[in-house]
């Protein structure tokens, strides 16, 4: 057992994955994006899901999220069923225990940085002041600038901003530097590295460059709809090491 | 482009529904209008409708030997026409009936019947009469039946055997009223030499109906008239414009004619600006579409036309259905209109003109309201339409620039900034909304004004329950036999007495209306709904009166009396009041009285009576030969709440319709539109955790925002619209207030509500079913 695996041991599980299948039904084809997933994802941790596109990854992301349900298969989130979860149940769920960033900020473009980061203050208990969120992103200094007045990189980091303020168990990221370039997309993750350090939250980031999985604690390789390999990165490297 | 149609079904069927809307209108309006206009003048025409009428107290016949010579004259008719106190079976309350006199063989020259039932009077057979239709459906009296008549004095049983149709009175409006009435008020023709009979008019006659010559001068005509008939106690000669049955018929025709301009112009201008914002957020989405097409070599004729198409698809598609609605509802409104107005034959006409018109119109209204953003779209470049267009810039709005922002949450201040953004689109939206609400107040304003006048006219000015009139001036003593009458409870004496009132060369012929001081029954109001007592000395007048005799307060004015005596007295105007009925003057009695050198003599009573002898009083004033006339007032009510009341519901009925779809139309747009716009960050406040219901809150938030605003414009609108629409509806005969209830708005404003909740309720649905995922995965 190495010693990652030890570590792994002494951690709660966060999503218990369980023969996880999902099936698109397209008219005539039927579209198997997951086949049977089995896998358990820890608190804290690093997580990477490598895989091309196509291969079942953003699926995976947005069942975990609740924002998809699976075909058949269980998950259960802290040892709750979440596949089994209502409607209002999910609002719920995301509402208080994940953030969500996507490749595209989707940031609300009538509000500022601070406000965009407010809209969850104001609906979550004990969140962080807006203000904290945004320094943790090193935003502090640009919280009155609308989306439109910032860069790609620094709307993505107010969106990140926004996920965090909550203070939420699990931060998914769906390509989060897909639309940036190498500098401004190692400045978010840095932002993603720093929060998974100081707040212990589980990050998972889907991603298909593979240089984005050598910070993560542990990678887990998609292909076609199944786990084709796990493994645990003995030494992680620091997001502003990181080049492509 | 059937694709881009089907891609905004649900809005292209709203503006589709609009444009219906107003197509059906004028297609309502101008059918019902023509059909109207077409039956009255060919029956006008075949049955030989008079042009000028006049009334004289007795001439001789041999006078028409001298009428007819005036210039302009194509035929004359003289006759006898009498009213008289019916008694109906069945019927406690005594009736009014008017006695016309018709040759024994054949029909007279002017104002000819028409033969509905029954067959025509026999000579000599006396009480032979036959009676308008109106009058024996309600009191389903059939050739055969009788009714007892006070004629002269003396009773007469009337042998009915014909019903029959007049152009004279295609709507029966009872002497001195404003409203048809056809339980109290009947007419009859009679063979002439009876009637010459029963009231000693052998070779005389007391009216005359004139056919003018084509293009004859009916004013000079009158002129002349009213010369030769002077001396034989004239009151007067007047046109067809103020022959109360087609003054009334005029009028409807008027209305329809002005709801086919008014309408079409609201719903096409609510479609025109709706056309624009769908197409401009639809231009907004496929702008690098059209940025490609122009690349490949597509010119901006041919990217305008394919656009252009989908506009005049969605008009086209509106105008049909509007006129196939237009259509029905017009029959249906002539079929109504012919039970109410009686018409041998009615005639449904439809001319194709009109629809050729609506559709230009509309077609027209489609292209102005969406051609500048079509050149826009057109012009731009191609490589710049490839790009996306620049993003938004919002700012801080008025309230937080107020420092009130601390006071708002985020969802407000999305909401807000938005509509901030686009002030102008905000505009339109609110004024489409408000367009629907002054619509409704428009519709339904004719109903209160109405309403106020009776509750003004017999509930305020006039309190007593009955109005007799003497058969001829009596000496007041007889207001004691009156008094004594079962049933009566405090009696009023009235002189009335028919006058020319002249002021330089301004004249006309009305009655005089003399009252005792103090009186309580029959009351003088001013428009603050005051007292006014009738002063000791002078002439009060009301407004319409003193306009058209050009007179202020002060102004001496010259009455010709036209009975009796015939003198000529100066008396000054001394007091001017607002009244929306009729051309009215008021004296003290006996001022009056004096003037008149006559001592106290009365002409009726206004009467109080007690509800539980009313049908005694009935009974007796029935058998009291020298009351010629019986008002009664609950009757004059029942009849306007059975007939006028229960037209303008039908009107207000469609008019609830129409109005709806301008707010359906409106607001489902404008939150189609907010969605298609928002459908993004909606998406992802749902992905942060926004409830479903936090999510809506935002779109209706908006449309709710739209709506609160357009209230108070909408109820300032409509109050405008009525303000211009009375402006066509003062006449002599009567004059619209400007009132508006309050119970109006608030319907107005609640029907709009409801159909502002009900279309964001059904987008709403919408929210619901968004796919977050596949809207955060898009690129923006």
């Amino acid at each position: 057992m190495s010693s990652a695996e030890l570590k792994e041991l002494k951690l709660k599980t966060v999503f218990e994955i369980r023969g996880l299948t999902k099936i698109y039904d397209m008219g005539e084809v039927k579209v198997h994006a997951l086949r049977g997933i089995d896998i358990d994802i820890f608190e804290s941790q690093f997580v990477v899901l490598l895989g091309a596109s196509g291969s079942g990854k953003s699926t995976l992301l947005n069942i975990l999220g609740g924002l998809d349900v699976p075909t058949s298969g269980e998950v259960t989130y802290a040892g709750k069923p979440l596949t089994r979860f209502s409607e209002s149940a999910l609002t719920k769920y995301r509402r208080k225990n994940v953030g969500f960033v996507f490749q595209f900020y989707n940031l609300i473009p009538s509000l500022t940085a601070r406000e965009n980061v407010s809209l969850i203050t104001e609906i979550v208990e004990s969140p962080m002041t807006p203000d904290e969120a945004l320094t943790l992103v090193g935003l502090y200094e640009r919280r009155h600038h609308y989306p439109a007045q910032l860069s790609g990189g620094e709307q993505q980091r107010v969106a990140i901003a926004r996920e965090i303020a909550k203070r939420p168990q699990v931060l998914l990221c769906d390509e989060p530097t897909g639309a940036l370039d190498v500098k401004t997309g190692i400045l978010v993750l840095e932002a993603v590295e720093r929060i998974n350090r100081e707040l212990g939250t589980s990050t998972i980031v889907i991603t298909h460059n593979a240089i984005i999985a050598e910070m993560a604690d542990r990678v887990i390789s998609l292909s076609d709809g199944q786990i084709v390999a796990i493994r645990s990165n003995q030494t992680k490297m620091a997001a502003h090491e990181l080049a492509w | 482009m059937l694709r881009d149609l089907l891609a905004i079904k649900g809005q292209a069927l709203a503006i589709c529904l609009v444009i219906a809307s107003g197509v059906a209108m004028f297609v309502m309006a101008m059918s019902a209008s023509l059909s109207l206009a077409d039956s009255k003048d060919i029956y006008y025409d075949r049955y030989r409708f008079a042009d000028v009428f006049a009334h004289v107290k007795r001439a001789p016949n041999h006078l028409d030997q001298r009428l007819i010579q005036i210039p302009g004259i194509a035929q004359i008719q003289t006759r006898i026409v009498m009213d008289v106190t019916l008694n109906v079976e069945g019927m406690a309350r005594p009736v009014t009936g008017r006695l016309i006199s018709i040759p024994e063989h054949g029909q007279p020259n002017l104002n000819q019947l028409y033969l509905k039932r029954g067959r025509w009077i026999e000579p000599r057979q006396p009480g032979e009469v036959l009676v308008a239709e109106s009058f024996a459906l309600v009191h389903q009296l059939n050739p055969g039946d009788t009714v007892t008549a006070v004629i002269n004095g003396r009773f007469q049983r009337l042998l009915i055997v014909g019903v029959a149709l007049s152009p004279e009175y295609i709507i029966q409006i009872p002497p001195g009223h404003l409203l048809p009435d056809n339980q109290q008020f009947g007419v009859f023709w009679m063979g002439q030499r009876q009637l010459e009979g029963a009231y000693d008019m052998k070779e005389a006659f007391n009216h005359v109906s004139i056919k003018l010559l084509r293009g004859a001068n009916d004013q000079a005509v009158i002129k002349k008239l009213d010369d030769l008939l002077e001396p034989y106690g004239s009151l007067g000669g007047y046109g067809r414009d103020r022959h109360v049955s087609d003054q009334f018929i005029s009028d409807e025709i008027r209305q329809l004619q002005a709801m086919a301009v008014v309408a079409p112009a609201i719903f096409l201008f609510v479609a025109s600006f709706l056309l624009n914002i769908v197409i401009s957020r639809i231009l907004g989405l496929q702008r690098e579409q059209i940025g490609a097409l122009k690349a490949f070599g597509y010119s901006n004729w041919q990217i305008g036309m394919h656009y252009l198409k989908l506009v005049f698809a969605v008009t086209l598609l509106g105008v049909l259905i509007g006129s196939v609605c237009g259509l029905w509802l017009g029959k249906s409104l002539t079929v109504m209109y012919a039970q109410f107005y009686k018409f041998p034959m009615f005639y449904f006409r439809v001319e194709l003109w009109t629809i050729f018109l609506v559709t230009l119109l509309s077609c027209g209204a489609a292209f102005l309201g969406t051609w500048a953003s079509l050149r826009r779209a057109a012009d731009l470049p191609p490589a710049e339409a490839m790009r996306p267009e620049p993003p938004a810039i919002y700012r801080a709005t008025l309230v937080e620039r107020l420092g009130l922002g601390y006071l708002l949450p985020q969802i407000a201040r999305m909401i807000l900034r938005k509509l901030e953004r686009k002030p102008l689109k905000a505009m339109l939206n609110t004024s489409g909304i408000a367009l629907a609400i002054a619509s409704l107040i428009l519709g339904s304003f004719t109903l209160d004004a109405v309403t106020y006048i009776m509750d003004f006219q017999f509930r305020l000015a006039q309190r007593q329950d009955v109005t007799l009139t003497l058969l001829e001036p009596t000496h007041a003593s007889a207001l004691n036999n009156i008094g004594q009458l079962p049933g009566v409870m405090q009696t009023e004496p009235f002189r009335s007495v028919a006058t020319r009132l002249r002021h330089g060369h301004h004249h006309r012929r009305v009655g005089i209306m003399g009252l005792p001081e103090q009186g309580t029954l029959f009351c003088i109001l001013n428009s603050e709904e005051e007292m006014v007592q009738p002063p000791p000395e002078g002439l009060l007048l009301s407004d319409k009166l003193a306009q058209i005799l050009h007179v202020g307060i002060g102004s001496v004015v010259e009455i010709e009396i036209l009975e009796g005596n015939q003198a000529h007295f100066r008396v000054p105007v001394v007091a001017i009041i607002r009244e929306y009925s009729g051309t009215n003057a008021y004296m003290n009695l006996q001022t009056l009285n004096g003037l008149l050198k006559e001592g106290p003599v009365i002409s009726g009573a206004f009467v109080k009576v007690d509800t539980n002898q009313q049908d005694k009083l009935y009974q007796t004033l029935k058998e009291t030969p020298r009351v010629a006339g019986v008002t009664i007032k609950s009757s004059a009510l029942e009849s306007f709440e059975g007939t006028i009341a229960e037209n303008l519901l039908v009107m207000r009925g469609f008019n609830i319709m129409f109005a709806a779809v301008i707010a359906f139309g409106v607001v489902y747009n404008a939150a189609r539109i907010s969605l298609s716009e928002q459908s993004r960050e909606l998406a992802t406040l749902r992905v942060i955790g926004f409830s479903r219901f936090e999510v809506s809150s935002i779109l209706l938030g908006e449309l709710a925002i739209l709506t609160i605003m357009a209230i108070p414009l909408g109820c300032f609108i409509g109050f405008g619209f009525a303000a211009f629409a009375i402006q066509g509806l003062d006449t002599e005969l009567y004059r619209i207030p400007l009132i508006v209830f309050p119970q109006t708005y608030g319907y107005a404003v609640v029907t709009v509500i409801i159909a502002a909740f009900v279309s964001g309720l059904i987008v709403r649905r919408k929210i619901d079913h968004l796919d977050l995922v596949a809207v955060l995965k898009t690129k923006e």
